[in-house]
């Protein structure tokens, strides 16, 4: 591990409109770490994983990823956004495409891959998450998580630095779930920088390196998921956590 | 076991009703459904009796069989007829390629094009028009499809190529039917060899399908780039963008046809002067885009915007987003709407004849008005346009229908 942060942020602010969304979140995240941000709905832990690639923007303060700082500068956002692979709550395959073209658009479009690399890189990708054999298919054919898969594969097709994944497994059916967390695990275990927007304790608990625990645009508390779990410290977490743990 | 059995007799799924069950069942259901079969059954009979009577024996068709070549192409010089040929080989021959290669409702067309063709050229009649080397070339029609199925079936020429293909054959062809004038810019043997045809001379089908077929080629991606003007953030260009398509729109096509044949005139100094027919066509482009431009508007906005954020987040800028990801899903999302206005594009070329130009329907009224023999054939003549129009316009729509389930098989949206 380095000492610099791949990712830095300081004093983030976001407003939608007059709404505040985002109250001054301070993160340093190092390669190879695993981040957990939990918290409740409308807390901001969606809006501020969004910002790092600048899906959303944000108003005040400094996000740096990289080495570069996030501005108006186009050229920098697209840098940032090649380094860092975003898996969404709504998979967002593209439904035109098949699997292996889903998977292959960007590298040959965006790394400029001859065609020949993108498809092996992609093929072993799709044997990484687990569903080679349906690289021929339209998204629109396989079940909600092998879509998560694909879209996780497709991420790191571009080789990122980061991945990001936002809420990846809200969107499933309960028996698909473990399948995508799985991934998810092996990718932790091979030494991905990740940061995970999800509220399943589970894989917080297997391989977190810290949590953090958003509420209302504020990190209210932070620390390695031995801490959260069993030595919360503020009352807001406590209360949180007992109503998710009860289930 | 006993419940086994049942269970198994409600797998099997419900057969379709064979012909006389459905016939009882949807026309002899109820008493009254039974009295009006029984009163229809003569009716029909009847018409259908006077339809093949009037088509067979009491109609004349001698303005719709005498003058093949006026409705194909108008007064073209009968001695250039061969270039009108060369481009129609070419089609043909795209059209092979393309069957070929896709197959589908393409093997449909071709082998039925190529057979028309065929009968027309061992036709056992004399008619001026069906000389040697007219039965000649259309004999041919099939051997060139059959020629262009075989490359397009067994060599492996890229699907790119037989698509620019389609593109090159129709501009390479206006080239050649307008010829070149005698001037010291074009070499002698050119202008010997293609001289320059007045497009005053065009006619016909011929007509028809150049203003149809330019017109579609030129309004779509016109279309296309009002409909993302319309949505720009510049505010130059949306609002010029949305004074075009609300002025186009608002405004039935004769107007922009006078517009442009008349009102322009008016403005450019005579040595400038553009043709009638590329006038024609800039009018009958300019109305289509500007609802092309708002059918492609309405897919644009039914692309998710989860879709543009993938893409954005996998480091893809603007315009590879909207090449790869917004255009393709906005335009299958519309390609009913778009095939639709197509058709109705093709229908609506018919008014250029209010500008003097003489396409399909033109021809028809110039020859019924050319006789007053002819004139009590104007039935024949109307109705033979008509099924003219309708197949063409139906081929569009089966065209459209095919496309769709392709596209429909290859995503759930």
């Amino acid at each position: 591990m380095t000492d610099e942060p791949i990712i830095h942020c300081r004093d983030v602010h976001k407003w939608f409109d007059d709404f505040h969304a985002l109250r001054g979140i301070d993160m340093d995240v190092y390669l190879g770490e695993v981040i957990v941000i939990f918290g409740p709905s409308g807390s901001g832990k969606s809006t501020f994983i969004r910002t790092l690639n600048r899906l959303e923007e944000h108003q005040q303060g400094q996000i740096v990823v990289d080495g570069i700082e996030l501005s108006h500068d186009v050229r920098n956002i697209e840098r940032i956004r090649m380094e860092t692979g975003m898996v969404f709550q709504q998979f967002n395959l593209f439904p035109h495409l098949t699997v292996m073209q889903n998977v292959t658009l960007a590298p040959i479009w965006v790394r400029k891959w001859p065609k020949e690399k993108a498809d092996k890189v992609a093929l072993e990708l799709l044997e990484l998450v687990g569903i080679p054999e349906q690289a021929h298919k339209f998204p629109g054919n396989l079940s909600g998580g092998q879509q998560q898969r694909v879209a996780i594969a497709r991420a790191l097709a571009m080789q990122p630095k980061i991945m990001l994944f936002d809420e990846p497994t809200s969107a499933l059916d309960p028996e698909m779930i473990k399948e995508v967390l799985d991934t998810m695990i092996d990718l932790a275990k091979s030494g991905m920088t990740m940061i995970v927007v999800t509220h399943e304790m589970g894989f917080a608990r297997g391989v977190a390196d810290r949590m953090y625990f958003f509420d209302e645009g504020k990190i209210v508390e932070s620390g390695t998921p031995e801490d959260i779990y069993n030595n919360p410290q503020q009352e807001r977490t406590k209360l949180f956590l007992s109503q998710i743990l009860q289930h | 076991m006993v419940n086994m059995t049942i269970e198994q007799d409600m797998i099997r799924p419900p057969q379709p009703p064979g012909p006389i069950k459905w016939i009882k069942e949807n026309l002899f259901s109820s008493i009254l459904n039974t009295v009006l079969t029984i009163l229809l059954i003569p009716v029909i009979s009847y018409l259908l009796y006077g339809v093949f009577r009037w088509m067979f024996f009491a109609a004349d068709w001698t303005a719709v069989t005498q003058f093949p070549l006026l409705y194909a192409v108008g007064q073209y010089p009968r001695d250039q007829l061969w270039r009108v040929g060369i481009i129609l080989s070419g089609l043909f021959l795209f059209l092979g390629m393309s069957w070929g290669r896709w197959r589908g409702l393409l093997k449909t067309i071709s082998i039925t094009a190529g057979l028309i063709q065929l009968i027309i050229a061992l036709l056992p009649v004399q008619h001026p028009a069906l000389d040697m080397s007219m039965r000649l070339f259309l004999g041919s029609g099939l051997l060139v499809i059959l020629l262009g199925y075989l490359i397009g079936s067994r060599t492996p020429i890229k699907n790119t190529y037989i698509i620019i293909g389609w593109f090159i054959v129709p501009i390479f062809g206006i080239v050649l039917l307008a010829g070149f004038e005698v001037s010291k810019y074009i070499p002698i043997w050119i202008s010997d060899l293609i001289p320059s045809v007045s497009t005053t001379l065009w006619g016909g089908l011929l007509i028809t399908f150049l203003l149809a077929a330019g017109g579609i080629l030129l309004s779509f991606p016109l279309g296309i780039a009002l409909a993302f003007g319309r949505r720009s953030s510049l505010p130059f260009v949306s609002a010029f963008s949305t004074v075009f398509i609300e002025t186009i729109r608002g405004v039935p096509l004769v107007t922009i046809l006078f517009m442009f044949s008349f009102v322009m005139a008016l403005f450019l100094p005579v040595e400038s002067r553009i043709d009638r027919l590329v006038r024609a066509l800039m009018a009958v482009t300019v109305f289509s885009a500007a609802y092309s431009a708002e059918n492609v508007r309405g897919g644009l906005q039914s692309v998710p915007l989860g879709q543009i954020e993938a893409a954005e987040a996998l480091g893809m800028g603007n315009l590879k987003t909207t090449i790869f990801i917004v255009l393709p899903q906005a335009l299958r999302a519309v390609l009913p709407a778009i095939v639709g206005q197509f058709i109705s594009l093709f229908k609506d070329t018919t008014l250029v004849v209010i500008i003097g130009i003489n396409d399909f329907l033109g021809i028809g009224r110039s020859i019924i008005n050319s006789d007053p023999e002819f004139v009590q054939m104007r039935t024949e003549v109307y109705i033979f346009m008509a099924i003219v129009y309708w197949i063409f316009s139906y081929l569009m729509s089966l065209a459209s229908r095919r496309i769709e389930e392709t596209l429909g098989v290859s995503s759930n949206l």
